[in-house]
């Protein structure tokens, strides 16, 4: 398992979730993604992408205008 | 064990996708959907700009429509190719900026290509016939299929019967009988189907999913290319073409002013890329400079902006303009009145 970050800050939805997706293909089951946003939208619409494409997310956080989503890809 | 047969369904966030998709599960078709991502769809970017959606909630109806369904959902990226269908549409635009029939091959293409390439059977869409003047008409649904390539892979659950039969119906994969034969613009046969599947709370976006579709888009499109000279485009003109009011005195320039706190949050970060400027001695809206305004023109936007600010009264108000060579200037100007801001400056 290895730990991964992804930057979608500037970017608004969908295309955080888009670039999400895009990365999860590069990776493994059980590995993680940190993806940090500034669009608030992601809060909402990276818990919704993962939970119908069978990846969990661990953690979500706001620390000043970024949005941070931690996620562990499924299988 | 006989082979699970899979569809992929065009997903807009609409109801007729969404019912397409239904009709397809129900009859034990893997049904996954994707949607396609122009640049130019409302929700989204729009929502996060504009604070008066706050209030809604900001959801995504792709998104929405795939948890209700139970289904995955594939966002693709179009935004670089869906580039040459907007500039050269084979078929033309409908009425606003919209070059539906062109778009819905490009997309039915798409998800042929997605279907091979991912071992799926055949694709879904929501389209009624008649139920659009450009896209769904019944002249142009064999065009999309024909030109798509797609030809009998393409599925039309919700009109399928007044359609000539498909691969999916003739291999025995859905049941031809269970299908439907909606026709036209009324929404009734949809709302009732909606009821029997207990669908509640679907998205009805009254100018549609698509700012192509929207007229004063269309016509800021139109002016972003006529000033410009070519039709190419990238993301950021997309974008900035959904917010503020947008001004153009003459060919060297627009105004682009904020309508409201989300705007101005949203164009802050476009400070670098254009000249920009606000009142320093009043409360008022941020404004960029779009083009290559001269040094009256400048002026001018000054007291443009001012009419939009809290000194829109006063005898002078002071403006701080800041240059792109990092330079800021003061300028004292008197707001221009409403009566001398011409009607046919407005894009
Ligand atoms: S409204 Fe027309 S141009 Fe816009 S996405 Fe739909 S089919 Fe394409």
């Amino acid at each position: 398992m290895s730990l991964y970050t992804l930057d979608a800050r500037r970017l608004l939805c969908p295309l955080p979730v888009i670039r999400t997706q895009d990365k999860i293909k590069q990776l493994q089951v059980g590995d993680e993604l940190e993806v940090t946003s500034t669009d608030p939208g992601v809060m909402q619409d990276i818990p919704t992408w993962c939970s119908i494409n069978g990846h969990k997310v661990l953690e979500t956080q706001q620390q000043n205008n970024d949005y941070i989503i931690r996620l562990q890809v499924g299988e | 064990m006989s082979k699970q047969i899979k569809a992929v369904a065009l997903i807009s966030g609409g109801l007729d996708s969404m019912l397409a998709a239904q009709t397809v599960i129900e009859q034990g078709v893997h049904v996954e959907g994707i949607n396609f991502f122009t640049g130019f769809c409302v929700e989204g970017h729009t929502h996060a700009i504009r604070k008066k959606d706050k209030a809604k909630p900001k959801r995504n109806n792709s998104l929405w429509v795939a948890e209700q369904l139970g289904m995955k959902l594939h966002i693709v990226d179009i935004i670089e190719e869906y580039k040459d269908v907007l500039i050269n549409p084979k078929y033309g635009y409908g009425a606003n900026m919209n070059p539906c029939l062109d778009c819905k091959i490009f997309m039915v293409n798409k998800a042929k290509q997605w279907i091979q390439e991912n071992d799926f059977d055949f694709i879904i869409t929501g389209e009624v016939m008649g139920q659009r003047p450009m896209s769904q008409r019944k002249e142009t649904m064999p065009v999309v299929a024909r030109e798509s390539g797609a030809d009998d892979l393409l599925l039309r659950p919700l009109c399928a019967k007044n359609l000539p039969i498909t691969k999916p119906e003739r291999e025995g994969w859905v049941n031809r009988e269970l299908l439907h034969d909606f026709s036209g613009r009324s929404r009734k046969p949809q709302m009732a189907l909606a009821d029997e599947f207990g669908f509640e709370d679907y998205a009805q976006p009254a100018g549609g999913c698509c700012f192509l579709t929207d007229k004063s888009y269309s016509k800021k499109l139109v002016d972003l290319w006529e000033t410009r000279g070519d039709k190419d485009y990238d993301l950021d003109d997309v974008m900035l073409l959904k917010v503020g009011r947008h001004i153009r005195p003459n060919p060297r320039f627009k105004i682009m002013v904020a309508r409201e706190e989300g705007e101005a949050r949203f164009m802050t970060g476009y400070k670098k890329t254009f000249i920009n400027m606000n009142c320093s001695t009043h409360r008022g809206p941020l404004a960029l400079l779009v083009g290559e305004p001269n040094e009256e023109d400048i002026k001018l936007a000054a007291k443009i902006l001012a009419r939009y600010g809290q000194g829109r009264e006063a005898q002078e108000v002071g403006v701080e303009v800041r240059l792109l060579n990092g330079e800021i200037q003061q300028i004292n100007i008197k707001p221009l009145l409403v009566t001398e801001i011409p009607q046919a400056w407005f894009i």
